[in-house]
């Protein structure tokens, strides 16, 4: 056995930069065994990077990654750790099966190619030419190959991108089934539904490094307080110099929308120093703390802009 | 059932190579048209257009115009066919399996090792398919001077499925072989593959003897000419020592997603 209490992820002090852009800025992440852990944040916080460099696919600038206590290759060529990748990773001129075959010989010790085309739900499609399998279909390859080493750790990168809702469940419970064996999952995702129904825990990033780290109810109670919503006249905007402390301020159109943990404060301040009317106040709940917390400085937020396409 | 194993602390997988992979390898090889056509058909054309017309007349150095050509063509037939088959790693960068395979046991050398046989079974097909038209076609040989010819042409063709590796890592392109088949074509001529060097003048003569078709032709047309030169053999070793390096140095480099 590994020693009980070594991680099955352990990254320290991450940085990566593509020429002036820093994907990564001093990213902290242990994941213990067994966990299953949900990595998430808007499109471009880093979450790829971040993975790649715990793959060992690319070179931090600066920080150390292990897993299991091995280095990412040692680790990989122990077979302890797979992935899922966001794009790619398929020859498109072989069959199903025949891509799961050159995978298990690359290990030493595979699986049955049988079992891990069954357990990822592709037995069916075994003879089919990758090129005309569907993105859904290309995705569960992709999640048999990683079953092919029988890893501890298994990473997805965004694997349900591109399914449609009941694809996406069907894939879920695939995972859930195989977690539920023991093995320790990590996957990004930008769908906060996602994170919240698949994940014992969340850890949000926004900018390259982690924002908030817990369970959904932990990520709730961080962003906690309330929203206070009003109609207030143009006029007044000046006058919310002197709003007590909050976490976020916004306006669309007429309605100026405060995130606070005092609502009580805000609220009497909105009614008694401004013109503020029709006023409600509502508690925050998941969504509006993945809001919350990976906004930008600027105030737009490019969650906010990630969630309004998943809606569209 | 997977819970046992999968928490286990194991050994470092071997990495190597191994029958499936390769097997895998040259079936993808095989069923690509495309390769096919490269191979055995272009060859094959060039052989009919500028070797049956005149395969009996002499070169102004005394040897058979048939012979002359037909082991020069197998010789340009081996290197495209190794050539094509080391440059299909730039389609397997294209589709992220170079990617992919980072995150198996596999090691680099492992790795071209098999791509470097694959290539020589595509090469030694090429070789055969030559030997046999030019046989159906008339030329005679002794069985010592097509069994030497035939082996340098295709173990020389490994000097060509280094440059496929090589090319094939520095270039996105999914057609990298409609850059590279004009470019052998060049080679090919400038090693004196499509015609004497003799008859070429003094400059190109003297820059061919640098290009990377020239030793292994002249070392294929040997037992023919009678001839034999040391320096033949360092333009191999050297021109392979390039593209086994540049392709080496370019593997490392490729970690790029897609
Ligand atoms: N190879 C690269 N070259 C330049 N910029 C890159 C490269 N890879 C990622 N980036 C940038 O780094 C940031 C983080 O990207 P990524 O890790 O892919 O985010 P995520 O996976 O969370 O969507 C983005 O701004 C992206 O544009
Ligand atoms: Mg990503």
């Amino acid at each position: 056995m590994t020693t009980p209490g070594v991680p099955a992820v352990h990254a320290a002090g991450l940085y990566k930069s593509f020429g002036k852009v820093q994907a990564v800025r001093g990213l902290d992440l242990t994941v213990q065994q067994g966990e299953v852990v949900a990595f998430l944040g808007p499109n471009g916080a880093g979450k790829t990077t971040t993975i790649d460099m715990i793959l060992g696919l690319s070179t931090p600038d600066a920080g150390e990654v292990s897993i299991f206590g091995h280095t990412p290759r040692g680790a990989i060529s122990r077979g302890q750790v797979a992935a899922v990748m966001q794009t790619g990773g398929l020859l498109r001129d072989i069959s199903v099966r025949e891509t799961v075959q050159l995978t298990a010989a690359m290990f030493d010790s595979a699986r049955p190619v049988d079992e891990v085309l069954t357990r990822a739900g592709i037995l069916d499609i075994a003879d089919r030419r990758v090129e005309k399998c569907s993105g859904g279909q290309q995705q569960r390859l992709r999640f048999a190959m990683a079953l092919v080493s029988d890893p501890g750790l298994l990473i997805l990168d965004e694997p349900t991108t591109g399914m449609d809702v009941a694809g996406r469940r069907d894939f879920w419970s695939a995972i859930r089934d195989d977690a539920s064996r023991g093995r320790t999952v990590i996957f990004a995702t930008h769908y906060l539904e996602e994170a919240d129904a698949y994940a014992d825990r969340i850890v949000l990033v926004r900018q390259g490094t982690v924002v908030a780290d817990g369970t959904a109810a932990q990520i709730k109670n961080l962003a906690s307080g309330r929203t206070v919503r009003a109609s207030l006249p143009a006029g007044d905007r000046p006058l919310l110099a002197g709003l007590p402390p909050a976490d976020h301020v916004e306006f669309d159109g007429g309605r100026v929308t405060v995130r606070t943990a005092d609502s009580d404060s805000v609220a009497r301040f909105l009614l008694t120093t401004t013109g503020a009317h029709d006023l409600e106040i509502v508690a925050n709940n998941l969504e509006e703390a993945f809001v919350a917390l990976t906004a930008d400085e600027a105030g737009t937020t490019a969650a906010a802009a990630a969630m309004e396409g998943e809606r569209a | 059932m997977s819970q046992s194993t999968a928490m286990q602390d194991r050994k470092p997988s071997a990495g190597g190579v191994n029958t499936t992979f390769l097997w895998i390898e040259i079936k993808r090889m095989l069923r690509n048209r495309r390769t096919i056509m490269f191979t055995v058909l272009m060859p094959a054309i060039f052989f009919f257009i500028f070797g049956l017309s005149n395969k009996n007349q002499q070169l102004p150095n005394g040897h058979s115009y048939g012979q002359y050509i037909l082991i020069s063509l197998t010789v340009y037939a081996a290197m495209t066919a190794a050539t094509g088959a080391g440059s299909q790693v730039a389609v397997e960068r294209a589709q992220g399996w170079s990617r992919q395979l980072r995150l198996t046991p596999l090691l680099p050398g492992a790795y071209i090792a098999v791509k470097a046989a694959a290539a020589l079974t595509l090469s030694l097909v090429a070789v055969i398919a030559q030997f046999v038209i030019g046989a159906i076609a008339g030329v005679t040989m002794d069985a010592q001077t097509w069994l030497t010819a035939g082996l340098v042409a295709w173990v020389g063709s490994l000097v060509f499925a280094a440059l496929g590796l090589f090319v094939g890592y520095l270039m996105p392109s999914q057609n990298v072989m409609q850059i590279l088949g004009p470019a052998l074509a060049i080679l090919a001529m400038l090693g004196g593959l499509f015609m004497p060097i003799e008859i070429m003048g003094d400059t190109f003569g003297t820059i061919a003897k640098f290009t990377p078709a020239y030793g292994i032709g002249q070392l294929a047309r040997s037992p023919i000419t009678g001839e034999f030169d040391a320096l033949w053999i360092v333009n191999v070793l050297v021109w392979l020592a390039i593209f086994v390096g540049g392709a080496a140095m370019a593997f490392r480099r490729d970690t790029s997603r897609v």
